[in-house]
Parts: C-alpha cells; sequence; structure tokens
C-alpha cells in the first residue's frame, strides 16, 4: 500500500517471511500480510448474496414507495397465507363454536373435538396461572379434574362461572362468601374450635380429645346450615362448598378451618367476558367440563 | 521552588470547571427544593454535594501544585497514569458488582421465589445487571486502555490536566445516578438506554470531553501516524455520542422532576431503539474491544500486527456496514419489510469485516503460539479472540429471518449475547487488565501467574455452562412455541414452556456464579500485585514501560 512509499524502511519478519510497513508504535510492529484470499471471496460472496436478495425482496426505499422485488412479497400477505391454512386444518369449524349452543357442540363429535383441542390450548395460557396446567388446582384455587362443583358443574353453570367469574366486581358474577365469624364478633374462639372440630367430624376426621359434638352441632345449626346445608352437602347456588366430601379449598386441618371460620374467605374467579370472545369462552367451558367430574 | 509558585496561575480549566461546578450546584440545590419526587430530590442532593466536593479539590488542587505537570521529562513523555489506574479499579468494581447481580437475576428466574421487595425484583435488577457489565465495568476497561493506549501509542501526554478527571470521575458518577435510579424505579424503559433525561445531559457533557482529551492528545502525539487501536478508539467514542443523542431526544415533564417522554413514536421510535441497541454491540462491545486486542495482544505476544491492510480494510467496511444492522431486531414486526431487508443483508455483509479483526487477533500470534502453553494472560486474550469470532458468525446467522423466526425472543438471544459479552469482552478485558496493572502500577509481574490460570478455566467452565444451557432453553422454547396440534391449535401453553426451562437456568445460574468466582480471583491477584508486587526498577516512575 501507499504507507511503503513514506515508511523509512520495513524489516523482514524472519518468522512469517513478511516484511513490516516499518513503523512502530510503543514497540508494536505490522506486517505487510496481503488479505487472506478466501476471506475476501467470502467477502464477495456475502455482498453477491445480499443484492440478489434485494432484488427477489423488498429492499430500498425509493421517494414515496419501496423496491418490491420480484415477487412482491409481503410479510402482512405471508400472515394471511399462514392463518388461512390454519384455519383449513380446523375445518372451518371456528364460525360454527360461536354461533353452536353448548348442546349442539356435545352433540356433533367433530365440532366437540376441535371445542376441546381450543379450549386446552386457551385454558394453558388463561387458567393455568391458577388452576395449573393440569387444572389440578392448589389452595384456595379450585381442582377442576374431580366432581366437586362450588358454583355447579353442568355445561350452562361451568359457562357463567367463566364468562362472569365470582366476586370478580362484574354485575352478573357469582356473589356469595364465606363470613367472618370470628372478625365480626359472631362466634367466640372457643366456639369456633368447637365448630371447627364439628366441620372435620363431617367427613370423618378425627377431632381433638374433649370435643363436645353436641354443642358443635348446635353451633352449625345456628351459623352454617343457612349456606352449607343441613346435611352440609353445600349450595352452588352461595357457591358454599360440600363439607361432607375429602375435598378441601383451603385446607382440612384445624388451624386452616380455624382461619376460614375467622377470617372468613372471598377467593376470586375473574370474568372473561369481554375478554375472550363466545366461541372461545364456549371451548373453554366444554374443555373444562371434559375434564372428568362435569355433570 | 518559590520562583515556580508566585508565577503559577490558575488555567481556564480550572477556573472554568469552578464556575461550572458552582452553577450545577446552585442548580442542584433548586433542585432538592423543588423536586417533584423522591429520586429526583436524591439524585440533586448527590450531585450538589459532589459539585461542592468538586469546587474544594480543585481549590486545594490548585494551591497544593507547583507549576503544571511537564509534557516530557528527559525526551521522555510524562505519561498521565492517575486516570488510567482510577478506571481500572473502577472496572473491576463495577464488574464484581455486576457479575453479582447477575448472577442474582438468574437465580431469580430459575427460583421466583427470590424476588424480594420492589427495590431488589427482577425488573428492576435486570437494567442494574446490564448497565453495571456493560457500561460500568465495559466503559470503565474501555476510558482506561484508551486512555493508556493513546498515550503510549502517541508518545504524548494525555491533554488536559482536569479534563481526564473529569472524565472518569464524571463517568462513574454518571453511573452511580443511572444505578440508583433503577432501584428506585426512574426509568426511561428503552432497553440499554434506560438512563433518565438528567443522566444522559450529563453523559452527553462528560462524553464530550472524553472525545475532545482523546483526540487532542492524537493530535500532539510525536508519531507520523496514529495506530489502529486508536482508529477503533475514536470510531466508538464518536459512534456512540452519536447513537446516545439519537436514541435519547426526550422532553421532561419538569425540570425538576425524574420523568420524561420520548420525542419518537411507534415504529420509528423502535427502530431508534435497536439502531441505538445493536450499534452499542457494534461500537461499544465491538469496536472498543477490538481497540483494545489491536494494542495488548502484539504487546503481550511481542509479535508483529499479522496485517496492516486487512486492519485497514475490516475498520472501514466494519463501521460502515454495523449501522445498518439494526433493524434485525425487529423481524416480523410492524417495521416495514424493506427495513427488515436490509437490516437482515446488512448484518450477513458483516460477517466477514468481524472476521477480520479475528483473523488479526488470532494471525498475531504466528512464531508466538507456544506462549499460549505458558502465559494464561496471553491464552485469556486469545481465547476471546476465539469467541468474537464465534459470536460474529452466530449474529450473522441469527439475523437470517428464517433463523431468527425460531430464535427471536428465546434463551437463544441470551445466549448469545453471553457468548459475546463473556468470552469476548469479558475476556479481553481481564487479559488487559492483567496487562495493565503491574504496567501503570509499575510492578515487575503479576502476583500470581497460577491464579490467572485459576481464573481462566473457572471461567471458560462458567461460559460453556451458560452458553450451552441458553442454546438448548432457547431451541427447546422456540420449537415448544410453534409447535401445533394436528387440529391446528398450540400444543404447549407458555406456561409450559416457562417449566421446560426450569433446569437450564439453574446451570445458567451456576455457569455466572463460576464466572463470579473467576473474576473474584482476579480482585484478588490484582490487589495482591499493586500491594506486594516486585517493583519494576528498570525504568524511571515517570515514564513506565511495559514489563517484558
Amino acid at each position: 500500500m501507499n504507507m511503503a512509499d513514506h515508511a523509512p524502511h520495513g524489516e523482514l519478519d524472519k518468522v512469517t517471511g513478511r516484511t513490516t510497513t516499518g513503523h512502530e508504535w510503543d514497540g508494536i510492529q505490522e506486517l505487510n500480510t496481503p488479505l487472506p484470499r478466501w476471506w475476501v471471496w467470502t467477502f464477495y460472496a456475502t455482498i453477491v448474496w445480499s443484492i440478489a436478495y434485494w432484488i427477489v425482496y423488498p429492499a430500498w426505499p425509493l421517494v414515496k414507495d419501496h423496491t418490491t422485488g420480484w415477487f412482491n412479497y409481503s410479510s402482512r400477505a405471508d400472515v394471511a397465507v399462514e392463518l388461512a391454512k390454519l384455519d383449513a386444518i380446523r375445518g372451518g369449524k371456528m364460525a360454527a363454536l360461536s354461533t353452536a349452543s353448548l348442546e349442539d357442540i356435545q352433540k356433533d363429535p367433530a365440532l366437540l373435538a376441535m371445542a376441546r383441542a381450543k379450549g386446552k390450548a386457551v385454558f394453558g395460557d388463561n387458567c393455568a396461572p391458577c388452576h395449573g396446567t393440569g387444572a389440578t388446582g392448589s389452595k384456595g384455587f379450585p381442582n377442576l379434574n374431580d366432581d366437586d362443583w362450588l358454583w355447579g358443574g353442568s355445561l350452562d353453570q361451568i359457562m357463567k362461572t367463566i364468562r362472569f367469574g365470582a366476586r370478580s366486581g362484574h354485575a352478573e358474577a357469582h356473589e356469595g362468601q364465606m363470613l367472618a365469624f370470628g372478625k365480626e364478633g359472631v362466634l367466640k374462639p372457643d366456639e369456633i374450635v368447637t365448630v371447627a372440630n364439628y366441620v372435620r367430624s363431617l367427613s370423618g376426621l378425627p377431632t381433638r380429645p374433649g370435643f363436645d359434638k353436641a354443642a358443635g352441632e348446635k353451633l352449625f345449626t345456628e351459623n352454617c346450615v343457612a349456606c352449607h346445608g343441613e346435611d352440609a352437602k353445600g349450595n352452588p347456588e352461595l357457591g358454599a362448598p360440600n363439607l361432607t366430601d375429602k375435598i378441601w379449598l383451603y385446607g382440612s386441618d384445624e388451624a386452616t378451618i380455624i382461619e376460614t371460620v375467622t377470617n372468613g374467605r372471598a377467593g376470586v374467579m375473574p370474568s372473561w367476558e369481554g375478554r375472550l370472545d363466545t366461541g372461545t369462552i364456549k371451548a373453554m367451558a366444554v374443555y373444562v367440563h371434559s375434564l372428568g367430574g362435569g355433570k | 521552588m518559590t520562583q515556580a509558585l508566585t508565577s503559577k496561575r490558575i488555567t481556564v480549566g480550572e477556573g472554568g470547571l469552578i464556575a461550572f461546578f458552582a452553577v450545577l450546584a446552585a442548580y442542584c440545590v433548586l433542585g432538592v427544593i423543588k423536586a417533584q419526587d423522591g429520586a429526583f430530590a436524591f439524585h440533586s442532593a448527590l450531585m450538589a454535594a459532589v459539585s461542592a466536593w468538586a469546587i474544594v479539590a480543585i481549590i486545594r488542587r490548585y494551591s497544593a501544585r507547583g507549576a503544571l505537570p511537564l509534557q516530557e521529562i528527559n525526551g521522555v513523555p510524562n505519561y498521565n497514569l492517575g486516570p488510567v489506574k482510577f478506571t481500572a479499579f473502577m472496572a473491576m468494581f463495577w464488574g464484581i458488582a455486576g457479575f453479582t447481580v447477575g448472577v442474582i437475576i438468574a437465580s431469580q428466574l430459575a427460583f421466583p421465589a427470590l424476588n424480594l421487595g420492589e427495590w431488589v425484583n427482577f425488573g428492576r435488577l435486570r437494567p442494574l445487571h446490564t448497565s453495571a457489565v456493560i457500561f460500568a465495568f465495559g466503559g470503565n476497561v474501555l476510558i482506561a486502555t484508551s486512555f493508556y493506549v493513546v498515550q503510549k501509542t502517541s508518545r504524548a501526554r494525555l491533554a488536559g490536566e482536569l479534563a481526564p478527571w473529569f472524565v472518569v470521575i464524571g463517568y462513574n458518577l454518571f453511573i452511580v445516578i443511572a444505578g440508583t435510579g433503577y432501584l428506585l424505579g426512574v426509568t426511561q424503559s428503552k432497553e440499554y438506554a434506560e438512563p433518565e433525561w438528567y443522566a444522559d445531559l450529563m453523559l452527553t457533557v462528560i462524553w464530550v470531553v472524553y472525545l475532545l482529551t482523546f483526540v487532542m492528545t492524537l493530535m500532539k502525539r510525536k508519531e507520523p501516524h496514529i495506530y489502529v487501536a486508536n482508529w477503533f478508539y475514536l470510531a466508538f467514542i464518536i459512534t456512540i455520542a452519536v447513537l446516545h443523542l439519537g436514541n435519547n431526544p426526550t422532553v421532561p415533564v419538569s425540570f425538576f422532576g425524574s420523568k420524561s417522554y420520548i420525542a419518537w413514536g411507534g415504529v420509528q421510535d423502535a427502530m431508534f431503539q435497536w439502531w441505538y441497541g445493536h450499534n452499542a454491540v457494534g461500537f461499544f462491545l465491538t469496536a472498543g474491544f477490538l481497540a483494545i486486542m489491536y494494542y495488548f495482544i502484539p504487546k503481550r505476544a511481542e509479535r508483529p500486527v499479522y496485517s496492516y491492510r486487512l486492519s485497514i480494510i475490516h475498520f472501514w467496511a466494519l463501521i460502515f456496514l454495523y449501522i445498518w444492522a439494526g433493524p434485525h431486531h425487529l423481524h416480523y414486526t410492524a417495521l416495514p419489510d424493506w427495513t427488515q431487508t436490509l437490516g437482515m443483508t446488512f448484518s450477513i455483509m458483516l460477517w466477514m469485516p468481524s472476521w477480520g479483526g479475528m483473523i488479526n487477533g488470532l494471525m498475531t500470534l504466528s512464531g508466538a503460539w507456544d506462549k499460549l502453553r505458558t502465559d494464561p494472560v496471553l491464552r485469556m486474550l486469545v481465547v476471546s479472540v476465539a469467541f468474537y469470532g464465534m459470536s460474529t458468525f452466530e449474529g450473522p446467522m441469527m439475523a437470517i429471518k428464517v433463523v431468527n423466526s425460531l430464535s427471536h425472543y428465546t434463551d437463544w438471544t441470551v445466549g448469545h449475547v453471553h457468548s459475546g459479552a463473556l468470552g469476548w469482552v469479558g475476556f479481553v478485558s481481564f487479559g488487559a487488565l492483567y496487562c495493565l496493572v503491574p504496567w501503570v502500577w509499575n510492578r515487575k509481574q503479576l502476583y500470581s501467574l497460577k491464579l490467572v490460570n485459576w481464573h481462566f478455566w473457572i471461567a471458560t467452565l462458567g461460559i460453556v455452562l451458560y452458553i450451552s444451557s441458553m442454546w438448548v432453553s432457547g431451541i427447546l422454547q422456540g420449537l415448544m412455541w410453534r409447535a401445533y396440534t394436528s387440529l391446528g391449535f398450540l400444543e404447549y401453553s407458555f406456561i409450559e414452556t416457562v417449566e421446560a426451562m426450569h433446569p437450564f437456568y439453574v446451570i445458567r445460574a451456576a455457569g455466572g456464579g463460576l464466572f463470579l468466582i473467576g473474576a473474584l480471583i482476579m480482585a484478588y491477584n490484582l490487589w495482591m500485585t499493586v500491594r506486594v508486587g516486585e517493583s519494576s526498577e528498570t525504568q524511571p516512575r515517570v515514564a513506565l514501560q511495559a514489563a517484558e
């Protein structure tokens, strides 16, 4: 390069057989090695490839528009094609899903399979954070695989729960709640211990030594049957759980039941109306209904 | 002596800086009084205190000094090494801070229960990590080495007396303002450009002084030509200034509050952001660190640079092509197709210019390969170049739209960034600091080469665990996201993909932990080098040469 013109004298580097440029900075010299051929050719190849790509695809801005390439590629058109393909795979059943009634969906095996598949996908992204990916629930969030339903397990009831939620703030949401018998001063602490042990006895759980079952029953009748029923089997109208099965939303140990009776419970299920379209909510209802416990 | 004292005058720099800090202190006091939010009040109070300290420090320095330091002593340049020492120390400090926060946030991803309260949750610590490692650690390494290299390769004392100190202290103060801001929730929510308007302004002033100091030093050089490392430093300093201004034109809600709004809107804002973000990689993390490579590898290997011609061609090709590649961060978004095409093709064309630096770095070892067996510092520098080569192949590959459709938004991107960040930027910085500390502190050699060897192997193992776990995790994630059932619905819910990531997140955190342990070993080694290292007696203190 022209560097050599005014370079004092390049020295021969014995290891490489190349000369240096004759410059030195703080002891550092540079060799006059030419560009590696493979490097140059690969660089040219990437440039040629890029020019070819610019010819085929939209690439350069013009005054008002841009070059559109050989076949007018557009990623928007691409998305439309992909979505059409998806609709073809789904057999065009998405529209049917939003118009058909829940009963009709149940009767049409193809539509039912589609609704379950869609429901599963939607469940994973919307419901799983609380109910778990397998819908097995956790403390405070019901298991949807058993046949125990706080707000009813028919298709219509599940659909209503999904649409409006429970204590969600929606005007049509389920509103019943477990009262705070301790905090509100309705029951004294020792009465709460008694009633908690009575509740445990309903599903055959052991009770504390010296527990007075008659006193417990009396307290239960006076305070709890209005919602949980005389047989303690609950009331889906109010979201009052069945206390005789062995399914517990918050836990069956004495301390948890005491906490429930003392402070009450009012878990929230959000309303999905308006957030998800009708077809999607139907698919979700059908999927949840199919999980094992649908009535 | 008396003569010198009576003839000394206050310099323009001294007088000007006192006036500057007086005005700044007044504004900051007003800022404390009229602050719209707690964070702004805190930052104003901090800056008012620092301004007052700066005025006192300048006056005390003036009254203690004789005449200004000589440019040369006995024909040897009187190098100004104070700012180099300061930034080398700060680099090590911020490095350990930044790596520690990295390990914490990696652990938070693996075990979300570790998010303990708003100040230290993932959302606030993540920008603290990225800024601490890129701008605080990387930035201090760049300033330390650039101030050293430009003096040595120009055979000239650093321009200005207070200006270099203004740059190094100001830059670190900017980092404190930015970092404490993140913890207090102050952010403009632009990735790698999170600091709010007042921190941006502060950096602008500091950066201009940095540029001037660097250019003025080059202008008074005693060498006929400008060494290649300085081209890269200059490209880094100038381009970062342009990027910073382009991506941060914000309008503050109040001149006494921390919140501001960006002038750009919609997809233009996104394009500006990634033009900035990608070129922060290109000019901060690539050009700047290539400058380090171009000085420290030939110096340490004691071999001439492989090809002068390649250094010219790849320099101009690199800086011309890099600036166009940003749109590859916005593939398949609202960005127009033509812009995506340009971003992708320029990324492909960037492959060879990037590799030019790798070739020049590796081939400089011709005739000195045997030193890799005995010198773990050189090994670290060479392995950094190998990681550079790997990342700059992976980058263009990931910029190809069809590859990007799998890799984008996944952990693969995180792995790619860290092969560059830990392998290239981290190792080349470690190598440079291992060289620089004995040189500037006038020590014959490092305290322990054995400890460097331990650092090398522990950190290398950490990097391998980190990037291989993120490759597997990222590709798995990408495949799970795009999997459809035969009926045409997504096979996996998002939360299932999160569950699948867990083991890889644990491995990644372990890899990061090893990298941090390596850095702690390094800090101890450098500390002991300065504390107990044998003084290099062959050179006078004023003119330090490499301990060769």
